[in-house]
């Protein structure tokens, strides 16, 4: 039976909110000012819980929520910035610098990247957990970008934006869990995909692993927020 | 009140955060008030000596040398500081992590030397097969993430810490800053 009660009453952080029927708890809380940090959400593409920054406590639950897909309910109590939080959030940033290598200073993301400014606001000066230096590929077969894996946070904006927005579908994710890698079509070559060029993915990228080749040094700001815009455009035709 | 103990160390850097430390120019005068230099690349002492009050180390532990020196340092200082990226994160040195030593000692003294093609083996110190930030071999203190950390990230963070005052390292810099 579907709920016919749209509007639900919820509290966040002990503030009381409304929200419609379906919406999120990133979504409502964004709404009223209140702050979740996030890395995989992108206003204008599907939400998929990738990067868990999103993560809140719900009153009466043991399990943490990933704010970005989980929607609210009646009565709903959600803290989003709790002692216990701001450390799991401090972890998975750690986590995902270890993980892979991310040299800022060497990085055409340097000063534009969203895991840098991350790792600043959740006040982050050094990572407890020991680097793993895996051996990683660079991908520059393109004519106009370049994929460098060792700076990719697996936040599937790309897969997303190709796939929702150009309607190419030409990156995904290949392997599991640690050994995962976006690739493009049945990992071949950028350069020899499918691809349309059109560039969506290095905007949407947060870090420097998909960038621009005409693009030195670090002068590489990205511009994600065309997306919004063009999915109003595109629902008012 | 007696001037505190002041050493500067160097290990695997470009020397980069030691320049930005001098960039502090004019105010380098304050801190000669307040501090004395004891060990450092800029001073002759070719001891560490035995008690520091603070000591900041640049570079990233990358050889057998980096090792035993950086286990120095922390033995005989009370408190240790790591200076810039290299030292807090691996940084530039580290990228040679996922290929070892040997790929970049057959590029810098085999394929790039046009006389005398040899590895040394005396006197060089032998390096490490992965490098790592100071941390992951002593305890560290204080961590100022940069590259370089700026002058004014200098002075901000050692007036806080030689006063005693108020200090928030990620409102004043970030890695690769």
């Amino acid at each position: 039976m579907s709920d016919p009660v749209e509007v639900k009453t919820l509290i966040i952080d002990e503030q009381e909110v409304s929200a419609l029927r379906g919406q999120t708890i990133l979504e409502v809380a964004r709404e009223n000012d209140i702050d979740i940090p996030t890395l995989c959400h992108l206003e204008g593409l599907s939400d998929v819980g990738a990067c868990r920054l999103c993560l809140v406590e719900i009153k009466g639950s043991n399990k943490l929520l990933p704010a970005c897909v989980a929607t609210v309910y009646e009565g709903m109590e959600v803290r989003t910035n709790t002692e216990r939080l701001k450390k799991h959030r401090r972890m998975i940033l750690e986590m995902l610098f270890a993980e892979r290598n991310h040299i800022c200073a060497v990085c055409v993301s340097n000063g534009h990247c969203e895991l840098q400014a991350m790792g600043q606001e959740q006040g982050l000066t050094h990572i407890r957990l020991p680097y793993r230096n895996p051996k990683l590929t660079l991908d520059a077969s393109h004519e106009r970008f370049t994929a460098d894996h060792n700076r990719c946070i697996l936040c599937m904006r790309c897969v997303r934006v190709c796939a929702e927005i150009e309607g190419a579908h030409v990156w995904d994710v290949m392997g599991r869990g640690i050994n995962s890698v976006v690739i493009t079509d049945l990992n071949d070559e950028w350069g020899k995909s499918t691809c349309t060029r059109c560039g969506k993915c290095v905007q949407v990228c947060p870090t420097g692993a998909l960038f621009d080749k005409s693009k030195i040094g670090s002068d590489h700001p990205k511009y994600p927020d065309f997306l919004p815009n063009l999915k109003m455009m595109r629902e008012a035709q | 009140m007696s001037k505190l103990k002041l050493a500067t160390v160097w290990l695997d850097g470009c020397s980069g955060c030691h320049m930005s430390f001098l960039d502090m120019d004019e105010r380098l005068l304050e801190l000669a008030e307040l501090v004395d230099v004891v060990y450092s690349p800029v001073v002759d002492a070719k001891e560490f000596p035995d008690e520091v009050d603070i000591a900041l180390v640049e570079g990233a532990v990358a050889s057998v040398d980096d090792e035993k020196k950086i286990k120095k340092v922390r033995a005989h200082s009370k408190m240790l500081i790591a200076m810039g990226d290299c030292a807090v994160a691996g940084n530039v040195p580290s990228m040679r992590n996922p290929f070892g030593p040997q790929p970049i000692l057959d590029r810098a003294y085999i394929e790039n030397a046009s006389l005398q093609q040899q590895i040394p083996c005396v006197v060089v110190p032998k390096l490490l097969k992965v490098v790592r930030p100071i941390h992951e071999y002593v305890k560290v203190d204080v961590f100022l993430p940069g590259c370089p950390p700026s002058a004014d990230t200098f002075h901000t963070a050692l007036t806080a810490l030689l006063t005693g005052g108020p200090l928030d390292i990620s409102e004043l810099t970030r890695f690769g800053a």
